[in-house]
């Protein structure tokens, strides 16, 4: 370990900064004897970086060579930016010591194609296998799968990562092609069906022998790019939404696309990566995954992209009155989780409380319900308030996306509201 | 108003619990010894705390509460608050005189209450855990400081033994003046008479550092430059994930 390692660290960890994954959940070990590290179920963030994404992971690159030309990535084969490789016992030292202070919770190892898909891979599965085997190591460890690598190759990474993942990258097949010439679906899709594969397997050999190893049992993610291709809001949570339907895929990640090659004029010169976008993708992810939205209950012909003035909960209530207002004693769980301003939390502490006692506006304020957005959405055993219906969904919208610091309007005064010809 | 006098510690709530009841009198107010009475009063009890009598509420409160509900009580002891012992007592009481149990009426204003504090503390918990920062010294031993705003070092632990089983470590509370120490087998807690620079400032001064420790804080430093991407700074996001009373210890914000 020496000052030159710091220097690849530093040429590899600008290369890896622009996957999005960070989590370092799904997998629970307790620590066998003699070796070092654990993982919590629920994965931990161990510090911040100055963006506010979370560090969990050793996010880095075994080498940042790479034989693709990627139009939207940073580490095309005809960019100019320094390249460095780290052997095999520098990572992993660097890994265990990190992890010994507790800087992180485990690697993210992924990799530049170099040579072909194979020998890279091949790389990568040493590094954890020496991680777990030699080195004893119970952390957490991501491992990126190389486009186009073997099943057996996928196989044997399998056994020692928690978690596996490959990026779509960009949403759609034509504009993949177009972006990334030496990349299509098949490329991605195939190894995702490898870890699928793997980890089906797997669940059913533990059930007659216990014992029998884990398979990447935190699942796989994948990440899209948000922003650099046309694709509207409705391709992207389709994709989804589909891939959420297989087994294994636990998250798929939104990246606001940044240009790191402004030079390429396949790609649109944006000033700002389109964070708003990015962040309503989460949010309609959130609604697929914890709040049993349909996907095409958020999106769908009529409305293809996302409001970017309100999150995609609310735009569905404004768009649906008649479901409102919801009970707030009598309604069932499922209807409780579509109400603007409730959670899973406050959702699951107003089924358990209601059971001792009618629930009233105060009590919601306390649970911690978003009472501001709620009130138009609920009725609870108090005299009836001005709901949805009464007041009509235009200007709940107008309400609610009143900007902060303008001067407040008397709620109790009568507001006429005026169609804006454009 | 009645008040009871006892020695702010859990045993002695609990045995406060077991005398009121035996005196069908509860307090409106608890104190430590020697902390100044209000103005007016009616009667003022003092509690001698009593193991036998703590452990016969404890059975009690199993009867009546899940283990869940009783490990929120404990945690919630740890919280140190000024009004904590007080609220325990209501919830307490109200456990023992319910027919059923209230840990899930959160319409309650006590359960709801305790909930949010046990929220806090355990919250405190997982910011340890995720930001301690070990330091390693010339003897091998991995030194970290924190200063935690509730007393959650022994929440920590079973974490911090499970994960680094085969280093031996120091975990120092610099606010309570005490921490643990891991000898590679158990965690005893340990309390220094004389305070070393490291544990007034929390950081190992270079000449107690391992060989190595300055190498791995600056490769730590250049890994957290370089991770985040510069088009994305957000300030406002990094101080609220990362609380600013953290930084000091921590070796990528120095």
């Amino acid at each position: 370990m020496d000052e030159k390692v710091l220097d690849k660290l530093k040429v590899l960890a600008e290369s890896a900064k622009y996957d999005v994954s960070c989590a370092s959940s799904g997998t629970s070990r307790k620590n066998q004897s003699g070796g070092i590290g654990s993982a919590a179920g629920w994965g931990i963030c161990h510090s911040f970086a100055e963006d506010g994404r979370c560090i969990s992971l050793l996010k880095i690159m075994l080498t940042n060579y790479c034989m693709f030309d990627c139009a939207y990535c940073i580490n095309r084969r005809s960019n100019d930016i320094p390249r460095a490789t780290l052997t095999v016992t520098e990572l992993v030292n660097l890994t265990i010591e990190f992890y010994r202070r507790n800087y992180i919770e485990g690697l993210f190892l992924s990799s530049g194609v170099v040579r072909n898909a194979d020998y890279t891979m091949e790389r990568l599965v040493r590094v954890v296998k020496d991680l777990r085997t030699v080195y004893r190591f119970n952390g957490y460890i991501h491992l990126k799968s190389i486009p186009g690598a073997s099943q057996e190759l996928v196989n044997e990474a399998g056994l020692y990562a928690d978690r596996m993942s490959v990026n779509i990258e960009i949403p759609n097949e034509k504009s993949l092609q177009l972006l990334a010439p030496e990349k299509d679906f098949q490329s991605v899709f195939q190894p995702m069906r490898y870890i699928q594969q793997g980890v089906l397997q797997s669940a059913e050999e533990r059930k007659r022998f216990r014992h029998a190893p884990r398979f990447v049992p935190a699942g796989q993610s994948t990440q899209m790019i948000v922003g650099a291709t046309p694709d509207s809001d409705k391709d992207i949570l389709y994709l989804s939404s589909a891939l959420y339907r297989r087994p294994t895929m636990k998250r798929v990640y939104y990246s606001g696309f940044i240009p790191v090659n402004e030079y390429d004029n396949r790609l649109p010169a944006l000033k700002q990566p389109p964070l708003v976008r990015e962040n309503r993708l989460y949010q309609a992810d959130w609604l697929l995954r914890f709040y049993q939205f349909k996907v095409d209950e958020i999106v769908n012909d009529a409305y293809p992209d996302l409001d970017l003035d309100v999150d995609p909960k609310l735009g569905w209530a404004l768009r649906h009155p008649e479901q409102f207002p919801v009970d707030i004693n009598k309604a069932d769980y499922e209807m409780l989780l579509r109400v603007p301003g409730i959670g899973v939390k406050s959702a699951k502490l107003i089924v358990v409380s209601r059971r001792y006692s009618r629930l009233g506006t105060e009590q919601l304020k306390k649970i911690g319900v978003v009472m501001k957005k709620a009130q138009y959405f609920i009725t609870c055993h108090e005299l009836p308030v001005r709901t949805i219906n009464e007041v009509s969904p235009e200007a709940v919208r107008q309400i609610l996306t009143r900007k902060a610091g303008r001067k407040k309007t008397d709620d109790r005064q009568l507001i006429l509201q005026f169609r804006e010809e454009s | 108003m009645t008040v009871f006098v006892y020695d702010k510690t859990f045993e002695g709530l609990l045995t406060a619990v077991f005398d009121a009841y035996s005196r069908r009198s509860f307090p409106d107010l608890l104190l430590a010894e020697g902390e100044p009475f209000p103005l007016f009063y009616d009667e003022a009890v003092t509690i001698c705390t009593d193991d036998a009598k703590a452990d016969r509420v404890w059975k009690g409160l199993q009867k009546k509460l899940s283990a869940t509900a009783l490990s929120v009580i404990t945690v919630t002891w740890l919280s140190e608050l000024p009004e904590v012992d007080v609220l325990l007592f209501r919830y307490i009481r109200k456990a023992i005189d319910a027919p059923r149990t209230i840990e899930l009426n959160f319409g309650d204003p006590d359960v709801l209450e305790v909930s949010k504090i046990w929220k806090k503390v355990t919250n405190e918990r997982l910011r340890v855990i995720q930001f301690l920062r070990f330091q390693k010294a010339a003897d091998g031993t991995f030194f970290a400081a924190v200063k935690p705003i509730y007393n959650v070092l022994p929440l920590t632990l079973p974490h911090l033994k499970d994960r680094f089983a085969d280093q031996c470590w120091l975990l120092y509370d610099l606010k309570r003046e005490y921490g643990y120490y891991y000898d590679l087998k158990e965690t005893t807690e340990v309390r220094f008479e004389e305070k070393e620079a490291h544990l007034l400032s929390g950081l190992l001064s270079e000449e107690l550092m391992d060989a190595d420790e300055k190498l791995f804080q600056q490769m730590w430093k250049t890994y957290f430059k370089s991770i985040a991407i510069k088009e994305r700074l957000n300030p406002k996001l990094h101080r609220q994930h990362l609380p600013v009373r953290f930084w000091k210890y921590m070796p990528e914000k120095l």
